[in-house]
């Protein structure tokens, strides 16, 4: 597993490196990875040859900024091809710098509009019960920042209100927002009592701590949603991108990509 | 439903909301897969009823239009078939994002309904009267847009909603007692417009509740000489642009919505004549690009110019 995701964050490397002087978010995919590995490949029900099977479990990215981490995990599944990773912000790719609908190759929405993503998480979640699909569950990625939304909290009381059990909210809670830390635009703390307050069940991990994530994602959430705030390091792997708000979206020239590349193949 | 003249009489007298709870009722009766959800305005959309025999498909997401839309996406997604009612500036401008991302963009087929749309709640105020819907509503890629003339043909729209796997924005005009348009029923097609009266002077293309209007302002000017053509532009996306081209032999074409003139039909037909060479005048009535003084419906439409007599007198000065 932890090859796995040292070669999920050097795809995602090289993905910033090819989007050439535009840059990526690779800060906040960075900080995503180990959530993105633990979901796909050890929690959710989801067969890469069957992406739109009634049975899966959906995962809405919604802080779609993040989009790389999830490339490069639906390439390690084989729904998106090596070379194809290289097309990342090309003219005609299908890989934009925020998830296009594509549910043939896992992308389940649309998003990059912070604070939409909860919502149709909701909307999904209901339809799963209106169907009599009892086992998929929906997982809703957010960024902490994200949640400066207010939509997002209108998302979380409907979700409360109608009793969704089926729905898991991941806060990538790496403190850092576009501008600045997070404590130095809008502080969303006490994050988890805010949460718990609105009426979820709260479960607070390690964000890159496999096994914290893999319990925090079982926690048993009754009659209500289950929300994971995974506490992450923005940058997480590369030691100049770590915790550095100016690696939200930034240029990797050729020193930094190899510098990156370089620290990461040690792991 | 079956269309007879008892029908046509209730729904008349329910107006545009009332229709919508009764019609909406009917459907998700028969089709399970259809949803109702308002944001704290159940009675006001007409689904009293429907909340109570349908409860398992009736969501009441508080007074959270925006949360509402995402919501009713995620369902349009697994199939189901999402209606949305609020105020149609609520639904429309406050939700403007959710729907370009949400319907626009993923092309997902919820039903908008934008509930009071025009200058029927006007002594509400600026913040309750819509007339700038359309104009956003038609800059989004994919929509549908069903604006009908009276209740009948709200009903035809919803069913039609129901039916065709795309998003829909439907925009309801009138208040109780909404005039009759049609005393019959008729063969509504999506994007085809319907001529209601042939003329070959003055052309009136009309959509909502100004399609009763424009016929009494026809039969005006009719008896001062002139031989006046009414079309009812139901659907304002796609256009029927055929119908449009058609007027091109009048001398004189008007446009008449319970809208800004800026961005509903009457830009919509400009749109379309301004690649016509010769093309005849085109004189736009709608409202002015103000915010209307509060006041109820008839002396709204009295004040700002949107009466049969104000209509037909306004194609005079031309």
């Amino acid at each position: 597993m932890k090859m796995v995701i040292n070669n999920l964050r050097k795809d995602m490397i090289k993905m910033t490196y090819a989007a050439g002087k535009t840059g990526a978010h690779i800060g906040p995919a960075l900080s995503l990875t180990e959530i993105l590995a633990v979901l796909y490949f050890k929690i959710m029900n989801f067969d890469p040859k069957d992406p739109t099977s009634e049975s899966r479990d959906r995962l809405i990215l919604s802080k779609g900024h993040g989009v790389i981490a999830q490339y490069a995990v639906l390439k390690e599944l084989g729904l998106i091809k090596e070379e194809e990773l290289q097309t990342f912000k090309t003219n005609n790719t299908r890989l934009y710098a925020h998830p296009s609908m594509n549910p043939e190759i896992g992308v389940e929405f649309s998003s990059g509009s912070l604070g939409q993503g909860l919502s149709l998480g909701v909307g999904v979640a209901i339809a799963l019960k209106h169907k009599g699909n009892n086992k998929s569950k929906v997982y809703v990625i957010v960024g902490d920042g994200e949640c400066n939304e207010g939509s997002v909290w209108e998302a979380i009381m409907s979700a409360v209100q109608f009793e969704l059990d089926n729905i898991v909210i991941v806060v990538d809670k790496n403190n850092i927002q576009y501008d600045d830390f997070t404590k130095n635009i809008i502080s969303m703390e006490p994050l988890e009592k805010r949460f718990e307050t609105f009426g979820c069940k709260v479960a607070c991990v390690d964000g890159h701590n496999i096994e914290e994530l893999e319990k925090g994602f079982k926690t048993e959430h009754n009659k209500k949603p289950l929300c994971v705030i995974a506490n992450t390091v923005k940058g997480k792997g590369v030691s100049f991108m770590e915790n550095e708000p100016k690696w939200h979206n930034n240029v990797l020239t050729e020193d930094l990509y190899n510098q990156a590349m370089s620290e990461l193949g040690e792991g | 439903m079956e269309i007879n003249t008892q029908n046509i009489r209730t729904l008349s007298f329910l107006g545009s909301c009332g229709t919508f709870g009764k019609i909406i009722e009917e459907l998700a009766t028969q089709n399970n897969n259809i949803i109702a959800l308002t944001a704290d305005l159940c009675s006001f959309a007409g689904l009293t009823r429907f909340a109570q025999n349908l409860p398992n498909q009736y969501y009441n997401v508080g007074i959270a239009e925006q949360n509402m839309v995402g919501i009713a996406a995620g369902m349009a997604k697994e199939g189901l078939i999402p209606f949305v009612t609020s105020y149609a500036s609520f639904l429309t401008l406050r939700c403007a994002d959710q729907i370009n991302v949400n319907v626009g963009y993923m092309n997902l087929p919820i039903k908008l309904v934008g509930l009071t749309s025009g200058l029927s709640v006007g002594i509400l105020g600026p913040t309750h009267i819509c007339l700038n819907d359309v104009a956003l509503m038609r800059a989004i890629p994919n929509l549908v847009i069903f604006s009908p003339a009276d209740c009948i043909e709200t009903a035809k729209c919803i069913e039609k909603a129901s039916e065709i796997n795309a998003p829909v924005y439907l925009r309801l005009t009138g208040t109780m007692g909404n005039p009759v348009v049609y005393k019959d029923d008729y063969n509504f097609e999506i994007g085809k417009a319907i001529t209601l009266k042939d003329g070959s002077d003055i052309a009136i293309i009309s959509t909502g509740t100004m399609v009763f209007n424009s016929l009494k302002a026809a039969k005006i000017l009719e008896e001062k000489g002139f031989s006046v053509k009414v079309i009812n532009m139901h659907t304002l996306k796609p256009l029927d642009v055929t119908a449009i081209k058609e007027c091109c032999s009048c001398k004189l074409i008007v446009t008449v919505e319970e809208h800004s003139i800026y961005g509903g039909l009457g830009s919509a037909v400009a749109e379309v004549l301004s690649n016509i060479e010769n093309s005849p005048k085109h004189l736009i009535i709608g409202t002015q690009d103000e915010y209307i003084h509060a006041g109820d419906y008839k002396y709204l439409l009295e004040s700002y110019g949107l009466t049969p007599e104000r209509i037909s007198d306004r194609i005079l000065e031309e």
